[in-house]
C-alpha cells in the first residue's frame, strides 16, 4: 500500500507540471491571474488616482464619502452610476489600454487606470 | 477667475429674512412681516429624496413639511420652482416619491435639474421622464409672467469642469434675451451658482460669466440658485444673486470644512436651517424672503 501511494503522488506531480507547461489551467491558477484592486473614493478624490493592472483584473470602487460620486470613463466604456456612502461597484478590465475616468458629479475628480497585457 | 466683490453670509431668524431690491441696487433688510398682495412665487431647492444619513434621516418628511408651509401661505404663489437636486441619486423610485410629495402643492410646479438628478444617461432619462417639459426638450426654458422675463437655465448637463451651461444653451440665451427691453425685470433660475461663489468646492459655473455678460444691459436682474444648501447673497452691478437653503440638510459655509457635503446639526436645530423662499413683486419692487421650517 505504501508503494502505491508514492506512485500516485508522483503521477499527481507530473500532471501539475504538464498543466503548467501549456495545458488547460486549473481553477486556482486562473484566479491568481485575476487579482482584485480597490480604489477608494474619499475626500473627493480617487485613491489611488493612478492604478496599473494586468488585463483581467477586477477593480472595486468604494465610496467612503457622505457625498455621492461616480467612476465614469471619459470614453463612457464604463460607468458606476451614482455610488452613495459605503456603496461599491466592480468592473473587470479585459482589454489593455489607458482608461481615464472621472466623477460625473464632481468632474474635477479624475483617475487613470493603465491596463497592461500581462497576466499570461 | 474673477474674485467676487464680497461674500455675505445671511443668518436665519424665525420669521425669515427679507430684502428689498431697491432701484439703486442696494439690498435693504426689511421686516419679513411687511408683505404685499402683489405677484409672488416660491423657490425651493435641494430635497435629495433618497438620502439616508444622519444629517437628515427623513428628507421626505422635511420636503412634505415645506410643501405644507407653502400650501398654508395666505396668498398662494403663482408657481413654485424647484431649483434642482430633487433626488439624491436620480433613481426612478426617488423621482416617484418626490413627485408624490410635490404633487400636493396647491400652486403649479416648475423644476430644474441638479447634478444629483441627472447622474449618467440613466439619470438624465429618469429626470426627463418624471419632470421633463414638452416645450423644453433641452431642459432650459423661459417665459414671461407679470411683466417679468423668467429664464430657467441648466448648468449640470455638461460637466467638463464644475457647472457648465455649454455653447448651445448660451446661443439660445443670447437669442432669448435679444428681444427683451432693458427695463424688463429679469429673474434667472438655475441649480449651481452662476458666479464664482467658491470654486475650490466647485461652487461656480465655468461659463457663467458669458451668461451674466448678456444680462448686464438689464436694469434689474435677480439670480436664484440652489446647490450649496445655504443662503448667500451677492451683488455684482445690476445683478443680485441669492442661493437658497435646502429642504434636506445644510452644508458647511465656504471654507469652514475640508470638503463640502452633508452637515449634521443638532436634531432640534435642523428645521431652522431648512426652508423655502418667497419672492414678491409689487410694481418695481421685489422682495426676497427666506423662511425656515422651525
Amino acid at each position: 500500500m505504501k508503494g502505491m501511494d508514492t506512485i500516485r503522488g508522483a503521477l499527481g506531480a507530473l500532471t501539475i507540471l504538464a498543466l503548467a507547461a501549456g495545458g488547460p489551467r486549473p481553477a486556482v491558477a486562473v484566479a491568481a491571474t485575476q487579482p482584485a484592486v480597490t480604489v477608494h473614493i474619499a475626500n473627493f478624490a480617487f485613491k489611488p488616482s493612478v492604478v496599473t493592472i494586468a488585463a483581467g483584473t477586477t477593480v472595486t470602487f468604494v465610496n467612503d464619502d457622505a457625498e455621492p460620486h461616480t467612476a465614469t470613463a471619459m470614453d463612457k466604456s464604463f460607468d458606476s452610476e451614482g455610488l452613495d456612502l459605503h456603496q461599491s461597484w466592480k468592473h473587470s478590465f479585459t482589454k489593455p489600454g489607458t482608461y481615464a475616468y472621472f466623477c460625473e458629479m464632481h468632474p474635477y475628480m479624475k483617475g487613470k487606470i493603465f491596463v497592461t497585457a500581462g497576466g499570461k | 477667475m474673477k474674485r467676487q466683490d464680497f461674500l455675505e453670509h445671511v443668518g436665519w431668524t424665525g420669521a425669515g429674512l427679507a430684502f428689498t431690491i431697491g432701484s439703486m441696487g442696494i439690498i435693504e433688510p426689511i421686516a419679513a412681516g411687511a408683505q404685499t398682495t402683489g405677484f409672488s412665487f416660491v423657490q425651493i431647492s435641494d430635497s435629495h429624496i433618497g438620502f439616508h444619513q444622519p444629517a437628515n434621516d427623513d428628507v421626505a418628511g422635511t420636503l412634505a413639511k415645506t410643501v405644507a408651509a407653502i400650501n398654508a401661505l395666505p396668498n398662494q404663489p403663482a408657481f413654485v420652482v424647484h431649483t434642482g437636486d430633487i433626488t439624491h441619486l436620480s433613481k426612478v423610485d426617488q423621482f416617484d416619491s418626490a413627485k408624490q410629495i410635490l404633487g400636493t402643492l396647491r400652486a403649479p410646479l416648475l423644476t430644474l435639474p441638479g447634478e444629483h438628478d441627472v447622474i449618467g444617461a440613466e439619470g438624465m432619462k429618469n429626470y426627463f421622464a418624471a419632470f421633463g417639459k414638452k416645450d423644453a426638450k433641452d431642459g432650459w426654458y423661459s417665459w414671461d409672467q407679470n411683466g417679468i422675463h423668467f429664464i430657467a437655465l441648466v448648468n449640470v448637463f455638461d460637466f467638463e469642469t464644475m457647472g457648465l451651461l455649454g455653447q448651445k444653451q448660451l446661443d439660445w440665451l443670447a437669442k432669448d434675451v435679444a428681444g427683451q427691453k432693458s427695463d424688463t425685470p429679469m429673474v434667472v433660475l438655475g441649480h449651481v451658482p452662476l458666479y464664482a461663489l467658491y470654486p475650490q468646492w466647485g461652487w461656480t459655473t465655468d461659463d457663467g460669466f458669458k451668461a451674466l455678460a448678456m444680462l448686464k444691459r438689464f436694469s434689474s436682474v435677480t439670480v436664484l440658485n440652489g446647490h450649496i444648501h445655504q443662503i448667500i447673497t451677492h451683488t455684482d452691478g445690476n445683478i443680485r444673486f441669492f442661493t437658497a437653503a435646502a429642504t434636506a440638510y445644510p452644508q458647511p459655509a465656504p471654507g469652514t470644512a475640508e470638503k463640502p457635503g452633508p452637515l449634521t446639526v443638532p436634531k432640534d436645530h435642523l428645521l431652522s436651517v431648512l426652508g423655502y423662499r418667497t419672492v414678491r413683486v409689487d410694481g418695481a419692487n421685489g422682495t426676497v424672503a427666506d423662511h425656515n421650517l422651525a
